[in-house]
């Protein structure tokens, strides 16, 4: 089988890093910015970056509407922190106010922006993802977690926070969403993960 | 669940160089007062430089350029909900330890201010807060990086409106760049000796032909074809400073320098955003500028 064809979201933020990774996995990996290009794809990755810049720039460019169809179609898409916001049906200030910035909506998943704190507060560590040996180098800048999963949604990591556990990846058919940048480590897995579900899902329509 | 509270690391290098990553493709602006960080933030900013006068005005006014106050710092921070960065005065390492005390999200060790020590820079591996550093060519940056920098911008010669040195300063550190990666192992060591910068950072760009951290620039830029010129010629973003909040219809130039910037290689797009901004600054010909009025040449 040819290798599949991921796009990554292009518009700001850490796209050679996914790009990269992606390649080194398997894929067929290219940048996309405008909506012509969504039809090629055979999923989508959303990278870091400013989640309040990329949402007005899909929203200014057209591309809004065209991917929230894609991905109600079954088009797998992978998103890391911003990328997980933008995928979430609602964000959060770090407070809890509602934040209205334009989203994707895909995902049953209510994210909290900046939720560890400030950029002094950001970290790396290793934590446990469910359905991987042994533990995975998390990068968390800035970082959301999740304050609400929908019964769909299964929770893959958590980690401990000073209000309790949180959830920091989670998955939905073949919708994934970190709430750490995999990306910025040497470990592949997160995105050989998602490569394997574009995979599987190939040839059969809708994805799950 | 994990506890990851054994392995967890604050203000390492990838910690502090990944938030510049995320910065990427994007425009900083620098903002006096909350009212224009909202507009950046509205305008599509990845960022905001907080700073009580910006370079046109330091220019103008003249005085000892200094760190802002600290409640117009915290204003700014309450308004917005992306990073926000400050400037601190080169060396003045004390206004960096406030600056990260009150959780800016970067710290922009600035020649825009008047220097506080004219032969050391910050240690900027003292610090958890992550630092951006002005750079005129190669060595320069490495040096910054050196001493800790996690992010280089090119200086560029703030305040004028001008991009002729901002041009000058990227095609010099890419061109830089692109000389060393045609150099074999023996012939570094000369390299660095020349740029004056540490053999280890020389020949890890020598193979990877590329900065180990992101390079932003700034100093001039006015226009969204100033941006998109500035993306064109290998900068990975773009500091906005007087361009914007000097011009006659900031909230339009700033959503257009963002666009232009994200689409820099479509010059339909950068065509469209042009159109009807009104007034840019009126600018400054750097022919005009005596030497000592030259921001870029502080910092060594």
């Amino acid at each position: 089988m040819r290798d599949p064809t991921i796009g990554v979201l292009a518009l700001q933020g850490d796209v050679v890093e996914h790009l990269r990774m992606l390649d080194d996995v398997g894929a067929r990996a290219l940048p996309v910015k405008r909506a012509d290009q969504l039809d090629a794809l055979d999923g989508i990755v959303l990278p870091g970056g400013e989640s309040t810049t990329i949402g007005k720039l899909l929203a200014l460019y057209g591309l809004m509407e065209p991917l929230r169809r894609r991905l109600a179609d079954g088009l797998p898409a992978f998103g890391t922190c911003a990328g997980a916001i933008l995928l979430s049906r609602a964000t959060r200030f770090p407070d809890g106010r509602p934040s209205d910035q334009p989203l994707l909506g895909a995902m049953d998943t209510v994210t909290r922006r900046n939720a560890f704190g400030r950029q002094v507060a950001s970290f790396e560590a290793d934590i446990g993802v469910r359905g991987l040996d042994g533990p995975v180098h998390a990068v968390f800048i800035r970082a959301p977690w999740f304050d609400e999963v929908g019964p769909g949604v299964e929770v893959l990591a958590e980690v401990d926070t000073p209000v309790g556990a949180r959830v920091v990846v989670a998955r939905q058919g073949r919708l994934l969403a970190s709430s750490f940048h995999p990306e910025l480590a040497s470990d592949g897995r997160l995105h050989a993960m998602f490569v394997a579900a574009v995979r599987a899902g190939k040839g059969t329509g809708k994805g799950s | 669940m994990t506890d990851h509270s054994a392995t967890a690391q604050r203000g390492t290098d990838r910690v502090k160089r990944g938030l510049a990553d995320m910065l990427k493709g994007g425009v900083i602006m620098d903002v006096v007062t909350p009212e224009q960080a909202t507009i950046a933030e509205e305008a599509g900013a990845v960022a905001v430089m907080a700073l009580e006068r910006v370079p046109a005005d330091i220019r103008s006014q003249g005085g000892v350029a200094r760190m802002s106050d600290p409640s117009m710092i915290a204003a700014i921070t309450a308004a917005v909900s992306i990073p926000v960065m400050a400037k601190a005065r080169i060396g003045h390492f004390v206004e960096a330890q406030v600056l990260q005390s009150l959780g800016v999200d970067y710290v922009d060790e600035s020649e825009v201010l008047t220097p506080a020590d004219e032969a050391n820079h910050i240690d900027k591996h003292a610090f958890t807060v992550p630092f951006v550093c002005g750079a005129t060519n190669l060595g320069e940056a490495l040096r910054r990086i050196n001493e800790g920098a996690a992010m280089i911008r090119s200086k560029g010669e703030a305040g004028t409106g001008n991009v002729v040195e901002a041009v000058r300063h990227i095609r010099a550190i890419t061109g830089e760049i692109r000389r060393l990666a045609s150099l074999s192992r023996d012939e570094r060591y000369l390299a660095a000796k020349q740029l004056q910068a540490p053999f280890a950072l020389v020949d890890e760009i020598a193979e990877s032909g590329q900065l180990p951290v992101v390079l932003f620039t700034a100093g001039g830029i006015a226009t969204p074809a100033d941006a998109a010129l500035m993306m064109q010629l290998g900068s990975d973003g773009v500091f906005v400073g007087s361009g914007i909040f000097k011009s006659g219809d900031p909230a339009k130039r700033a959503r257009a320098i963002v666009e232009a910037t994200t689409y820099a290689d479509d010059a339909d797009v950068v065509a469209k955003v042009s159109h009807d901004l009104g007034d840019a600054m009126v600018g400054i010909n750097l022919d005009d500028l005596p030497a000592s009025e030259r921001l870029a040449q502080r910092g060594w």
